[in-house]
């Protein structure tokens, strides 16, 4: 394992745990460190336990891990919460002063800082910084250099004015000195380095957000919902710089429908929702995808059914994105497996689209959703962006697609699937789209052959795109391996630093991390060539695992997480190396 | 092209499959004629349809055009209608589409106020699914599935309307043919929503809200000194439980469309497709 160094900062919501540990973690990524950060959160605006996370190093991270060797506790519960995660010499700060915390006991081999957190930041000018003077305390102790703290601080303060900044900078300096006079003696032997790489700091609805205007989509209609809304907030206030908008809608249903609507007059257009809102799009999807327009849903997911637990991971949406919808419909199903393939995938997502007239669903989820990870800028080339808008005819080529008395043939019978696309506004296109079986010419019709036809011709799309698309897994680990782990979304960050602990114990794998979920990569060939096959996802019946056996009629094992909490790289070791070893057809829960 | 289009131009070659005597040939006729003697053709026009009788007008009409899912015509009409403000946009559908199922989108498309008119043909009935009883339909009224009648008020779509912010608000009758188009004009010519609400009666199953009935009891406010810019006089008009109206019954001539408010005026099909849209990086940048 790298040398990382693991963080966080606990009190109740509204304490400004967000915002304390966004400055911390933007402080580090100025100073030329990877970062990978979580959080722990409920459902509530005030008061429960909510936690930010940072793991650090010089070298990329990619999941969370069991371990905490600097806490900031603004509560008592944030060390009861912590104490599996907390080790030997694991540091906590905390405000001794606080009414909660006087009677506060440090569990033995852990060092205390007590750092009265609300009275220096008094002294700075305002109790509102007593945040920020535990940043300070906690830059003395794991020996990181402040002045990366003090870019952050002017970063997320300067447009508040010069005076804010420079108060809160000297409430950093009045936490460090505390820790510097006070605990001078004690053992605080972190050191962070710092480098000089650039890196940007983002997480997955962020990525999402920034995808769809590098692919030019100029609308987004959305309903706030946890963990989906980022992507609305990111897009408002940018996309209407590249002549986009953004609208809330009153529902998720009018949601889509306004989507469908700026899809329908040929803008690239998305919604995005979680499970729940997914349920009332479904109504719409189906008339997505018979009238044949492109449109992106994104599904961030989380823990279903019902309301389930809306601030905790999930994986649960796979059935629901691959079958939802009364009827057969074909549609994409792209689920991106890091925060920089959020981008990716979305782009994609459009292209995809475009070209082949279908609704796409991108499967991401509120690990990714809330975890923000460093990247190297160029993992967001905006040159290697392409657009592909598929079909489209204008008053020029319309003509070949036109019957003889000029009614245009927007659901034409072709070879490949794919029927040819009139915006509004083009001369000679005027045509009727219905989500009732229809004609070429997109009129309603019960004709068995022509509905036979038009059927079997949207399904042709899938086997265009089967022949036309690269749709193959992402690979890891090594290739020769006998056992064969197979994921997809999320948890692929978890499952190759997990390698490394299966490689410490001799344990060798080959890893496909599947990023198309339909059409999906045929791995007959792989599973047949493996001699077990484990499949990891984060919902209890294994929905993956389920579809890989139907498509390779092959059984496999299976590792699954539900309590809410994503895979962490040292326990999904454990658990593969447990399923591994287990007999036939046994589970393995996590 | 505009100057030369006649109003058959927008009739497609579908023949209607509605009832002889449906007053919805009468509603249709005076939406392609207001459609255009306003000076759009079917290429610049756009008509959402919902679902039941009514939802049929999407076939009957030439137009790009779409027939939605129950309900929900309204916030595609209004999707369309941002993504490309040239666009001349139509939203169709019947009293149950509009006001039962889709009660919720009306109200926000009406807060919305964007630039497009929004034609209900108001039978009083379901018609397709065979006589059940619509949220218009009236306290007494006998049907399979409401033997007793609903024995509960009918929705004031008017008053609904008034309530939500409009800022046009008219009813016609499909009959009165030339006042019905004249009302839908107003309604497209409208900077804004422009709601009518149309007596379009259903001659097979509605017995009680007939051509007869609103011949004789709907008030001309053309024929009064009636001013349609007062907001008060128009609550007093929506909330009058003895006489029903025909006409405009009020319109903000101040309205401001949400494209106008939210600055949009170019069609969002247009894309830079060679790539990202200049000025991507920046967005990266945002991040360090």
């Amino acid at each position: 394992m790298p040398a990382d160094f693991n963080w966080a900062i606990g009190g109740e919501a509204g304490d400004g745990i967000d915002s304390t540990g966004k400055i911390f973690a933007q402080a580090l990524s100025r100073a030329g460190r990877h970062v990978f950060t979580s959080k722990d959160f409920a459902s509530r605006i005030r008061g429960g336990y909510t936690a930010y996370k940072v793991r650090t190093s010089t070298e990329k991270v990619r999941s969370v891990v069991d371990r905490l060797d600097v806490l900031v506790a603004l509560t008592p519960r944030t060390i009861e919460e912590n104490l599996d995660e907390l080790h030997e010499g694991s540091i906590i700060i905390y405000d001794g002063e606080r009414t909660t915390m006087q009677d506060v006991e440090i569990p033995e081999g852990m060092i205390g800082l007590d750092v009265p957190l609300k009275s220096l930041a008094e002294d700075a000018g305002g109790a509102i910084m007593a945040n920020v003077v535990a940043l300070g305390a906690a830059c003395e102790a794991a020996d990181f250099d402040i002045e990366h703290l003090d870019s952050s601080l002017k970063k997320r303060f300067s447009d508040k004015g010069t005076a804010l900044v420079e108060n809160n900078k000297q409430a950093a300096r009045l936490g460090q000195e505390h820790v510097q006079e006070h605990y001078a003696d004690a053992d605080l032997d972190y050191d962070l380095d710092t480098t000089d790489n650039d890196y940007v700091l983002l997480n997955g609805d962020e990525a999402i957000g920034m995808g769809a205007i590098a692919a030019g989509c100029k609308y987004y209609a959305g309903y706030p919902i946890t963990p989906a809304t980022d992507v609305m907030t990111y897009l408002k206030g940018r996309i209407e710089n590249f002549g986009g908008h953004v609208v809330q809608a009153e529902d998720e249903l009018a949601a889509i429908n306004l989507a469908l609507g700026a899809a329908r007059a040929g803008a690239r257009s998305m919604t995005a929702t979680s499970g729940p809102g997914i349920d009332l799009m479904t109504e719409t999807f189906g008339l997505v995808a018979t009238s044949e327009t492109p449109l992106v849903i994104c599904d961030v997911m989380r823990s279903g059914p019902s309301t389930g637990m809306p601030t905790k991971q999930e994986q649960g949406d796979l059935n629901m994105m691959l079958y939802g919808g009364h009827g057969e419909i074909p549609r994409f199903v792209l689920a991106p497996t890091s925060v920089e393939e959020c981008f990716w995938k979305t782009v994609e997502a459009f292209n995809l689209a475009e070209k082949y007239q279908t609704p796409v669903y991108l499967a991401s989820d509120l690990a990714m959703a809330v975890t923000e990870q460093t990247f190297e800028p160029d993992a967001f080339d905006m040159d290697a962006v392409e657009i592909d808008r598929g079909k489209v005819v204008d008053e020029e080529t319309i003509g070949e697609h036109q019957t003889e008395s000029g009614g245009f043939k927007p659901h034409e019978i072709t070879d490949d699937g794919i029927s040819p696309r009139a915006f509004p506004g083009t001369e000679g296109g005027a045509h009727m789209s219905t989500g009732l079986e229809h004609d070429e010419q997109g009129r309603r019709t019960e004709d068995t052959e022509m509905r036979i036809e038009q059927v079997d011709k949207r399904n042709r799309k899938v086997e265009t795109a089967r022949e036309r698309e690269d749709f193959s897994p992402r690979e890891f680990g090594d290739a020769d391996a006998d056992n064969l782990i197979v994921t997809w979304g999320s948890n692929e960050g978890t499952l190759v630093e997990a390698l490394e602990f299966l490689e410490e114990d001799g344990v060798d794998v080959r890893i496909l991390s599947v990023p198309y979920l339909f059409p999906r990569p045929d791995l007959t060939e792989e599973f047949e060539a493996a001699e077990e096959v484990v499949v990891v996802e984060c919902n209890a019946t294994g929905q993956f695992a389920d579809v890989l056996e139907h498509d390779t009629l092959q059984r496999v094992k299976r590792v699954n997480k539900y309590n809410g909490v994503q895979f962490k790289a040292d326990e999904l070791a454990n658990e593969i190396t447990e399923a591994l070893a287990a007999g036939e057809g046994q589970e393995v829960q996590a | 092209m505009s100057s030369q289009v006649k109003f058959t131009d927008f009739k497609s070659d579908k023949q209607p499959t509605w009832c002889p005597g449906c007053g919805d040939f009468g509603t249709m006729n005076g939406m392609m004629k207001a459609l255009a003697e306003t000076g759009n053709d079917p290429d610049n026009t756009f008509v959402v349809a919902g679902i039941g009788c009514s939802g049929k007008i999407g076939t009957y009409m030439h137009s790009y055009a779409i027939h939605g899912v129950h309900g929900r015509a309204l916030p595609v009409g209004a999707g369309v209608k941002m993504a490309n403000p040239d666009l001349e946009v139509m939203v169709a559908g019947g009293d149950g589409d509009g006001y039962s199922i889709g009660a919720g989108h009306f109200v926000h498309a009406v807060r919305r106020n964007v630039d497009m008119s929004y034609v209900v043909m108001d039978n009083r009935i379901y018609g397709l699914t065979k006589g059940q009883a619509s949220p218009t339909s009236r306290e007494d009224f006998e049907t399979a599935t409401t033997p007793d009648g609903p024995q509960q008020p009918p929705v004031n779509p008017l008053a609904l309307a008034l309530a939500s912010g409009a800022t046009f608000i008219a009813q016609s009758f499909s009959s009165d043919a030339l006042r019905h188009q004249e009302i839908v004009r107003k309604a497209i010519e409208h900077d804004g929503f422009g709601f009518v609400n149309v007596f379009s009666p259903c001659v097979t199953f509605n017995d009680v809200d007939t051509y007869d009935y609103f011949r004789d009891s709907l008030v001309d406010l053309q024929e009064t000194d009636y001013d349609p810019h007062d907001r008060e006089a128009a609550k007093e008009k929506v909330l009058d439980a003895d006489k029903e109206y025909m006409g405009v019954l009020y319109q903000d001539e101040e309205s401001v469309p949400y494209e106008e408010t939210h600055g949009l005026d170019s069609s969002m099909a247009d894309i830079d497709d060679s790539g990202a849209p200049e000025g991507a990086m920046d967005l990266v940048r945002e991040f360090y």
